[in-house]
């Protein structure tokens, strides 16, 4: 039995800035022949006919056509994270390959980044930073000040697990909850975390002091926060993104923020990821950007791992596989 | 008085024999001389009920900041360097993560309240311990020593106010005490924390990271060891600075005020 071959695993690479982490490669060894896309450049045609699963990390190795095709004995991609729509879906079942994501692995750490950019965003915290650590400051104004987020009212669109977890700790702050989603969730659930349900996106956009988008991207969702619905936003209010880039019409919220239309931004995600660097938005003072980190904490990528682990090693024996992604 | 002015001594004590009571702006009372004060018979105020959700949102929001390194991720974000993003900038969690509050009052309670929606697991240290109703209420465990709430904090949150026995209350021995990966947040006051200890303490890893809203002066000196480490988030005594605070504040100050000159009981009396 030892003597058995480990499963033959494509990865695009290991270490370097978006690899697979050193200390995860060495334990997926343990369990699968990981070979990175350069080994499998190298070696097409033996590698090609071994490779039975894909651990696309960080939304790579893109996976097309021509690669589909050259992997025969391909049975299941595993994509790290919650988001799909870098995959094609429909392309992946016309090869009969399964696909396996990690969804709720995530919602924690993205609930609380969502909170975390809400709180900064409010409060400042960045300007601030800037000020105390400038070399050109001499004194802190008093007249310098922040918006309350304690007893504010939180808008949510997209109630799913993330949402709903960004509920629960908005709702200790004492905030007034408006939610909007394709369904609405049932009584229970609603007055845990004091949520009211908005069926038109338009009453939580102009109710809100601030709106928080995790939606996942859909054609649906593409471009759903476009001038309009900015427009509908309270001038004091500010757009919190955790879900897509392109859930946001772009150029449409430089416009807003330009003219002061809504008042501020805090974006973890953008389109592309990362923006070309003289993208007004990176310059404007009232706007905090993160290199999508929603999920980026030590403990949470570990179980991101050995989750995906997990769905290659079911999918691989044809076992159900947890978190599979059904189109 | 607005963020502690006019300074009040002797000297202004005696040029004002009709002052019948001085209100201030915020909690803390440590820049004042009480029995200074006193002795000229005059009556003194602060605002604890206005603050305290403001401050308690700011010790959030620097814990959130400091574990997820946002500032951090921003520069990276922003930085004329960037080609790609960093897949391997990682920070660390905050759900399910131990709290340690120092200094359980109406502020530290607040936190408390905030972070058991975290999941957070709860500590506290002081002086006396809440009833068992407001401990249940938040998930909270007394530690009667200081040091065992430093030895499994993942985050310690720092809530007092600065009297004799708080000042330099976080020392070399206390941040030895802590996790080398756990965090230190200040919001109350920059002496409460041994500075130079710090400095060590996080240019060595003895601890990860600081988030502090308050230091030692205010503004640090520019050429101060903190204001370069990376390690360290420090923010501009933020913690009553919204409109809603600022004006609930003066609201509760003139509350103060006026009942002390109607010869009323006064809301928030400082004795």
């Amino acid at each position: 039995m030892e003597s058995q071959e480990l499963p033959y695993v494509l990865t695009d690479c290991i270490g370097g800035r978006h690899g697979v982490y050193e200390d995860h490669a060495e334990f997926l060894k343990k369990h699968f022949s990981l070979i990175t896309m350069k080994e499998y450049l190298e070696n097409k045609k033996l590698l090609g006919e071994k490779i039975r699963a894909i651990y696309a990390w960080y939304h790579k190795p893109v996976i097309d056509e021509e690669l589909l095709r050259s992997l025969p004995n391909l049975k299941i991609v595993a994509s790290s994270g919650v988001g799909i729509d870098h995959l094609d879906l429909n392309l992946l079942s016309r090869y009969g390959v399964k696909v396996s994501n990690t969804p709720f692995i995530v919602s924690n750490d993205t609930a609380d980044l969502g909170m975390a950019l809400m709180l900064a965003s409010s409060r400042r915290l960045v300007e601030g930073y800037e000020m105390a650590v400038s070399p050109d400051t001499e004194y802190f104004p008093a007249d310098w000040l922040g918006a309350e987020v304690s007893g504010a009212t939180l808008g949510i669109v997209g109630m799913g697990t993330i949402g709903y977890k960004v509920a629960n700790r908005a709702k200790a702050f004492e905030m007034k909850i408006l939610y909007h989603n394709r369904n609405q969730r049932n009584k229970e659930e609603e007055s845990a975390v004091g949520a009211i349900y908005c069926k038109k996106i338009d009453d939580l956009l102009q109710q809100s002091d601030f709106v928080l988008l995790s939606v996942n991207l859909t054609p649906q969702t593409h471009k759903l926060i476009g001038k309009r619905q900015l427009q509908l936003m309270k001038p004091t209010a500010t757009l919190i993104n955790i879900s897509r880039g392109l859930v946001v019409d772009q150029d449409a919220l430089v416009e807003a923020l330009q003219n002061h239309v809504i008042k501020a931004a805090a974006l973890d995600v953008t389109y592309p990821e990362p923006l070309p660097r003289g993208h007004p938005l990176l310059k404007m003072k009232n706007v905090i950007i993160t290199p999508h980190i929603g999920s980026a904490t030590k403990k949470t990528r570990r179980l991101m791992m050995e989750n995906m682990m997990e769905s290659i090693q079911a999918g691989l024996t044809g076992l159900p596989i947890p978190n599979e992604v059904l189109l | 008085l607005w963020w502690h002015k006019p300074v009040v001594d002797q000297e202004l004590l005696q040029s004002l024999p009709n002052l019948k009571v001085i209100a201030n702006s915020g909690v803390g009372m440590d820049h004042l001389d009480l029995k200074l004060i006193a002795s000229f018979g005059v009556k003194m105020a602060n605002a604890p009920r206005a603050v305290s959700s403001s401050t308690a949102d700011t010790g959030m929001a620097l814990l959130l900041a400091s574990a997820r390194r946002l500032v951090e991720g921003y520069h990276l974000a922003i930085s004329s360097d960037t080609d790609y993003c960093e897949a391997d900038f990682l920070g660390v969690e905050v759900t399910g993560a131990t709290l340690g509050i120092i200094g359980m009052g109406r502020i530290g309670y607040k936190i408390a309240l905030r972070a058991k929606a975290f999941e957070m697991n709860i500590l506290y240290h002081n002086r006396t311990h809440r009833k068992e109703q407001e401990e249940q209420a938040v998930g909270a465990t007394f530690c009667e020593t200081i040091e065992n709430l430093l030895q499994q904090s993942d985050f310690v949150m720092v809530v007092v106010s600065l009297t004799p026995q708080t000042h330099k209350l976080i020392g070399k021995r206390e941040m030895e005490l802590m996790k080398p990966t756990a965090t230190l947040i200040n919001i109350s006051r920059g002496a409460v924390i041994d500075e130079e200890a710090l400095v060590t303490a996080l240019q060595t890893g003895v601890i990860r990271a600081a988030a502090l809203d308050v230091t030692y002066p205010e503004p640090l000196p520019r050429d101060h060891a903190l204001l370069k480490l990376k390690n360290v988030i420090i923010t501009p005594h933020l913690c009553i600075k919204t409109d809603k605070t600022t004006y609930m504040i003066t609201k509760e100050a003139v509350e103060n005020i006026l009942a002390a000159l109607n010869g009323l009981p006064m809301p928030s009396e400082v004795l």
